[in-house]
């Protein structure tokens, strides 16, 4: 019995869905990304429009609410700063994922007699909903500093942890069996799910984090996807098995960036018990002056910048670009070495120097620069640490044993731009501190790079 | 049967997702999460074919909730990504903006 309206609506589907997987696979390269996320962008706005051509559709509050998201969505999107994408895709993200929890919830409150089957993807869809939520409030709350990004660890966490999950899952029969009669039930998981939220991404600190977004974007996807099933809307499933299926993706990429498993991520506290700062190789650091520095620079023929967090909490990004320029038009050849892993989120290093108008041919990645480190004259190695740690290489007993790391210790000069010398995030004291051929320049990297700046305007 | 149905497309939907993605190169990482983000704000045409003429009140709260917060990850997760791909130029054609 489909009318003729409904079989429109869900062909209009199929080509969104078109759409979206072009638009996925234009991104693929800088120079047709802007068109592929106008192109999915464009798909959504179809299945949109198509959706509301459904009859019976109560438009009052579809305008209300529409109207309401897109006032706030936009001027999200338009204000936020760069250096501050990574929370605003995870305040984004969570957004996305208890939408799914509130539809689920909606569906079953207007229809409670449900099959097996389908009570039990409810079940799931607002329990994933719900961790999608508040795991993305968490890392949203670590990202933007409003908590520690240290990892909050505590006692039995696993076991408070594995009890939940193991409830849920009980729960979860408990619904399926008879969903008309446990109401309840599901109200208690819409609670356990977003208490679960907190404490499975609390205990992971702000170095993790590239990981943990792609996660829970991965789990906002499958969310939404497990809503597809309950509306038994096929856009939804594909559109969310896409997202799933990414987010999984990049969360194996930074994992391998990082040489840990998920399990070791999601569960061991990294970074909780850092050592002390005295732990670690010592020997004597040689510290630099702008002055020397600047000869250093002027000297060199090629250059590698090697940026990490502390280039986003300098917001040192535009000084960097300008300090390129000038080395530039010295004859020096300038790259940026980018570790897969630096900053708080995947590519967020890319976004902050695209930002700063570097163009993207510059952007080098990891594996790269690495074959050609021994013929660089000089890296400049600016607010990052345990991604150019060389205790990655050779020292077994370093938590950072086995990770990739850009391999700037083999380049003739290592500039290494610090505020001070506390450890890394890690909290491992950096070899690379110590090597004969590294100069550490202290002071805030973008004051510090400004000075670099005035030093060759001067000499001009 | 039609949970078979759902099902397959599923797992074809997933496969594609991991040809798609794998190919993305780590420059464009960022604006492919905030992409695909965007993309997983399509749980909205569910929450808008939830809101039916004559719902009762909690479903009506449930599903103007659903559909404003939707909306919100749908139309900021486009916006922001395409300010962030807007600034992925090459060096010959920069001065666009």
């Amino acid at each position: 019995m489909i009318s003729n309206i409904d079989l429109g609506i869900n062909f209009a589907y199929v080509v969104s869905a078109v759409m979206f997987i072009f638009g996925l696979k234009m991104l693929s390269s800088p120079a047709t990304a802007r068109r592929g996320n106008l192109v999915s962008a464009a798909g959504m706005l179809l299945a949109v429009v198509v959706c509301l051509l459904n009859v019976g559709l109560d438009y009052k509050w579809i305008m209300i609410g529409m109207a309401a998201g897109t006032v706030i969505g936009l001027i999200a999107a338009y204000r936020v700063e760069m250096t501050s994408m990574p929370e605003m895709v995870a305040l984004f993200n969570g957004f996305g994922g208890i939408a799914s929890l509130l539809l689920a919830w909606s569906e079953y409150h207007q229809h409670p007699a449900l099959s097996v089957f389908i009570a039990g993807v409810t079940f799931l869809t607002a329990f994933i909903g719900g961790i999608t939520f508040s795991g993305s409030m968490v890392a949203f709350g670590k990202l933007a500093e409003m908590i520690s990004s240290r990892a909050v660890t505590f006692r039995g966490q696993h076991i408070v942890n594995g009890l939940i999950l193991l409830a849920t899952l009980v729960f979860g029969v408990i619904f399926s069996m008879n969903p008309a009669a446990n109401y309840p039930v599901f109200l208690l998981v819409v609670v356990v799910s977003l208490l679960f939220g907190i404490t499975s991404v609390i205990p992971i600190g702000g170095a993790d984090m590239p990981v943990v977004i792609s996660l829970l974007n991965s789990y906002s996807g499958i969310a939404a996807c497990a809503a597809g099933f309950v509306v038994h809307n096929n856009i939804l499933i594909v559109a969310g098995a896409l997202v799933g299926a990414s987010g999984i993706i990049l969360t194996n990429i930074m994992c391998k960036a990082m040489n840990r498993s998920l399990v070791n991520v999601l569960f061991s506290g990294f970074g909780s018990n850092a050592q002390a700062a005295g732990d670690g190789p010592q020997g004597e650091i040689r510290p630099a002056t702008a002055e020397d520095v600047y000869y250093i620079l002027e000297a060199a023929d090629s250059v590698a910048f090697v940026p990490g967090y502390g280039l986003a909490v300098a917001q040192a990004q535009h000084v960097v670009r300008e300090l390129g320029d000038i080395l530039e038009k010295n004859g020096t050849e300038v790259s940026y070495a980018i570790h897969p892993v630096a900053g708080r989120m995947p590519g967020h290093m890319n976004v902050l120097l695209a930002e700063a108008n570097v163009s993207y041919d510059q952007l080098v990645e990891m594996d790269d620069i690495n074959p050609q480190m021994d013929s660089i004259d000089v890296c400049v190695v600016i607010g990052a640490n345990d991604v150019v740690n060389p205790a990655a290489l050779d020292d077994e007993s370093s938590p950072v044993y086995g990770m990739p790391i850009i391999e700037t210790f083999r380049a003739k000069t290592v500039i290494v731009l610090k505020r001070s010398m506390n450890p890394g995030f890690a909290g491992i004291q950096n070899a690379l501190f110590f090597n004969d051929n590294t100069r550490m320049y202290f002071g805030d990297a973008k004051a510090s790079i400004q000075a670099l700046v005035a030093e060759f305007k001067d000499s001009v | 049967m039609e949970a078979v149905f759902l099902t397959f497309v599923f797992v074809l939907s997933i496969f594609m997702g991991f040809e798609l993605i794998s190919k993305v190169p780590s420059t464009l990482h960022t604006p492919l999460m905030s992409g695909s983000n965007a993309i997983s704000g399509i749980t909205l045409i569910g929450s808008l074919a939830s809101l039916k003429v004559g719902n009762e009140q909690t479903a009506i709260i449930l599903g103007t909730l659903a559909v404003a917060l939707a909306t919100v990850n749908v139309v900021g997760g486009y916006a922001v990504t395409n300010r962030m791909l807007e600034m992925f130029k090459k060096k010959d054609d920069g001065g666009a903006k």
